[in-house]
């Protein structure tokens, strides 16, 4: 093994990685992934969410091994086995979430890790800092308390506490999805300086913009795998906007060995028929960690999907959970077959015929604890014949759920079998048959495939075909641009809460919703 | 009424409280320890018992209030280990293990000195004080505070021993970073698991010294379930001492005036039941936690157990 990595063209790599696979629970978060690091290089991981970033960031930093493949540091393999290892190897990680202890104050968070016997060198630090600090434009108040600190200026700790420790190798997790505009070019400032000095960077983002603005090396994460790399000398080749072009295509591009791959949606819609669900100019107030929603208008006929795309954390969830009524709208109606439903309740909502399958099955879709059979009727509690007199039914429920485990081919032990003791797949179909049951008109599917293996995405994928095919309207919420294009007659692009375009699925719609996707205008 | 207020009663009445207080004072300086950590360590009651019962043993057979000190800090640490192991590396519940090893413990001292001594209860004789030349002379202040056992001094030197710790060394930094941001700490290249193992033997140590100093100084003989809450006492102590341990130090003396007048009113023969005295110190818990405990703050991650890179 060891004449393989001498004869790698990675060379000049501090850090290479080759095959890594990391596998949890249900899902792989990568995908046979390799990546080279180099020296004087900001390499920008680009990928929406899930796409395995975090991951990967996390085996580097030594948080979590790879299942296969290996990691090479200076061409030798070595396994990052602590995050105290990854440090000792020159490789500092900024994390997403800040990693320093707000109660303390900046230079003691500095001087933490050092041997416990020692008294902190406090003078020595400071004398440090204010070498690195001088070089990089930076100031750091090191007597202040870090929870008296702005993100930004937190942010800045943490690349010199990495800068401190004699990092080669500094790992910036998003690390600009909490800085005002302001703080973001600063850190692509910051960012560069470092790299002049001979760092090298590993930069994270789904932001396309800042990936071609601050990047030297761009690799494309889709789903744990890796689909595309621009390396330097076709990054300095190419203009901006060139850049993002063929980001694009790489991100939201089709794969040739794709499994996934669909043919053109069947077309149910019925072009005459009104409207079953009419949305028009829904307002929802942004809260402390969601964004809100503003003027959203859409209508949708029996028999259609409409698709929802963006990145994710645009206010997909809020829609739904506006429209469900779990969410209240500050303004704007909602019609179902032609009545008012923005007042009514979530139950009364639901009982008229709007369903809602949310993405979050185990959170607020299920009870985990309780069998099978009762979360088929979870909504119904109460309701007879499953209930009479507030007393349970068991041989009615036993019945119905019977017949729905048959029909939706859920996998399960026996009835009794407490719902998270599933698979995800087999889940999602005990949602499913719930919320398809008599009396459904509209549905709305929030990312029904997601974090399920393949077999059960066909599978929920033509539940829901069938579904629009019954006549009834579907809105279908996803970050699967792949899925939406498959499926949808018409798919509309949410950004910062707003519909920013809809877009007729004809041959052209894939980069139309693309450009839309990363703001640009179709 | 007379009594009550001469110079004699008063400084016996203080003496006492000092007397009442080290345990206290011991207990709660244990408990801040693996607070601030980030584990809430509720057994404490039940290494102080284990600390009670061993270190009388041992200044029985020995002979040596020293020794007793010794034994009774060792059978502390040893419950603690225990606590260490289920809950901070194997990361059970910190609550229920720590009621478990109370209760657990109460038995099992109780039980051990049936065995030992069946219904007989010895008694130690009584410690040597060491008397703290000119300041002893003072009036009332000094046959209160100046006249003790060489450990009490001891005990409250700790106290600024462990303000320097927390504020001037990195084993402090360790500590606050283990409980406030775990994962900060981690990923400083410090191992978690062990920062928070030291802490809570530590703990062990302190609350089992804490104990025998009880039955040793304190009563001079064991009894089961001597302690009597005092292990509960140093918990609320610690929580409201906010980190600092010259807080803790304050608030057992207050306990420890309450407790020692507990005894002094029954003994100056005041006319009220006893029942009533003894909830004093219980009174001005709840008083504390009243006028204090809405300012208490507490470790961000208290009472949870680390998981490295968990998801």
């Amino acid at each position: 093994m060891s004449g393989f990595s001498s004869s790698s063209v990675a060379g000049r790599d501090i850090v290479a990685l080759e095959g890594v696979t990391k596998r949890f629970p249900g899902i792989v978060a990568n995908d046979s992934v390799d990546l080279s690091i180099r020296p004087g290089e900001v390499h920008v991981l680009l990928g929406e969410n899930g796409a395995g970033k975090s991951t990967l960031i996390g085996m580097l930093s030594g948080l979590q091994q790879p299942d296969e493949g290996r990691i090479l540091v200076d061409g030798k393999p070595t396994p990052i086995t602590s995050p105290r290892h990854a440090l000792a190897l020159g490789i500092g990680t900024v994390f997403q979430h800040m990693m320093l202890v707000p109660t303390l104050t900046v230079a003691e968070n500095l001087l933490l890790g050092g041997p416990w016997w020692q008294r902190p060198r406090t003078e020595e630090l400071a004398a440090r800092v204010a070498e690195i600090t001088g070089t990089l434009g930076i100031t750091v108040k090191l007597q202040a308390k870090v929870s008296e600190l702005s993100l930004g200026e937190q942010q800045q700790v943490e690349i010199l506490r990495a800068m401190l420790r004699n990092s080669r190798l500094l790992i910036l997790d998003e690390s600009t999805s909490m800085l005002t505009p302001k703080g973001i070019d600063e850190l692509g400032a910051l960012m560069r300086r470092l790299v002049e000095q001979g760092l090298a960077i590993v930069f994270i983002t789904h932001k396309l913009k800042e990936a071609a603005a601050f990047g030297d090396r761009i690799s494309v994460l889709k789903l744990g795998r890796k689909v595309g790399e621009i390396p330097p000398e076709r990054f300095r080749a190419l203009g901006e906007q060139e850049i993002v072009a063929e980001i694009v295509e790489l991100m939201f591009g089709k794969q040739k060995d794709d499994p996934e791959a669909v043919e053109r949606p069947v077309r149910t819609a019925r072009a005459g028929a009104a409207p079953l669900l009419q949305v028009a100019d829904l307002a929802v107030a942004p809260t402390d960690n969601a964004p809100g929603l503003s003027s959203i208008s859409f209508d949708i006929r029996p028999g259609e999907i409409l698709g929802i795309a963006g990145i994710d954390g645009n206010g997909q969830k809020q829609l739904a959970e506006a429209l469900a009524g779990q969410r209240t709208a500050t303004s704007g109606s909602v019609r179902l077959d032609g009545a008012a439903i923005e007042t009514l309740s979530v139950g009364e909502r639901r009982r008229r015929g709007l369903r809602y399958l949310t993405d979050d099955r185990l959170g607020e879709g299920t009870v985990g604890t309780f069998p099978v059979s009762i979360n088929f009727f979870l909504k119904q509690v109460g309701a007879a014949p499953f209930w009479r007199n507030g007393v349970e039914q068991r041989a009615e429920i036993d019945k119905r759920a019977t017949q729905l485990v048959r029909e939706y081919d859920v996998r399960t032990p026996s009835l009794k079998t407490p719902v998270a003791r599933l698979s995800g797949g087999n889940i999602q179909k005990v949602l499913l048959a719930r919320e398809l049951a008599e009396g459904a008109k509209v549905v709305i599917f929030n990312k029904p495939t997601y974090g399920l293996d393949l077999a059960n995405t066909l599978a929920s994928r033509q539940r829901i075909r069938d579904t629009a095919a019954r006549g009834l309207a579907v809105l279908l919420i996803s970050t699967d641009l792949e899925e939406l294009l498959g499926m949808c007659d018409r798919i509309a692009v949410i950004a910062n809460g707003a519909l920013v375009g809809t877009v007729e699925n004809v041959d052209d719609a894939r980069t139309k919703v693309g450009r839309l996707m990363i703001g640009l205008a179709a | 009424m007379t009594g009550l207020f001469s110079e004699v009663f008063l400084s016996a009445l203080l003496f006492g409280a000092v007397t009442a207080a080290i345990p206290l004072l011991l207990a709660g300086l244990g408990e801040q320890i693996s607070e601030k950590a980030g584990v809430l360590n509720i057994g404490i009651e039940g290494m102080m018992l284990a600390g009670a019962y061993l270190g009388f043993v041992g200044a029985f057979y020995s002979g040596s209030l020293w020794l007793g000190f010794l034994t009774g800090a060792a059978g502390g640490a040893a419950v603690a280990l225990v606590m260490a192991l289920l809950c901070v590396r194997i990361g059970l519940n910190q609550i229920v293990i720590g009621i478990a090893l109370t209760l657990g413990l109460e038995g099992l001292t109780a039980l051990l000195h049936h065995f030992q001594f069946s219904r007989s209860y010895p008694r130690l004789p009584a410690a040597d004080a060491t008397v703290i030349p000119l300041l002893s002379d003072i009036p009332v202040i000094g046959p209160a505070f100046f006249k003790h056992h060489l450990i009490v001094y001891l005990a409250v030197a700790l106290v600024f021993g462990m303000g320097y710790i927390y504020r001037r060394t990195q084993l402090g930094l360790n500590l606050q970073a283990a409980g406030d941001k775990p994962a900060a700490l981690d990923v400083a290249g410090i191992d978690v698991v062990r920062t928070r193992t030291i802490a809570v033997l530590t703990t062990g140590a302190l609350a089992g010294l804490g104990g025998a100093y009880l039955a040793n100084v304190g009563a001079g003989l064991f009894i089961p379930f001597i302690t009597n809450g005092a292990g509960f006492l140093g918990i609320v102590l610690a929580m409201l001492a906010r980190g600092r341990p010259i807080w803790v130090l304050f608030g057992a003396l207050l306990f420890g005036v309450c407790l020692s007048l507990t005894t002094a009113m029954q003994v100056a023969g005041i006319n009220i039941p006893t029942d009533i005295i003894q909830m004093l110190p219980f009174l001005a818990v709840m008083i504390m936690l009243v006028l204090f405990g809405r300012r208490a703050s507490l470790p961000a991650a208290l009472g949870i157990p680390y998981e490295r890179g968990a998801r």
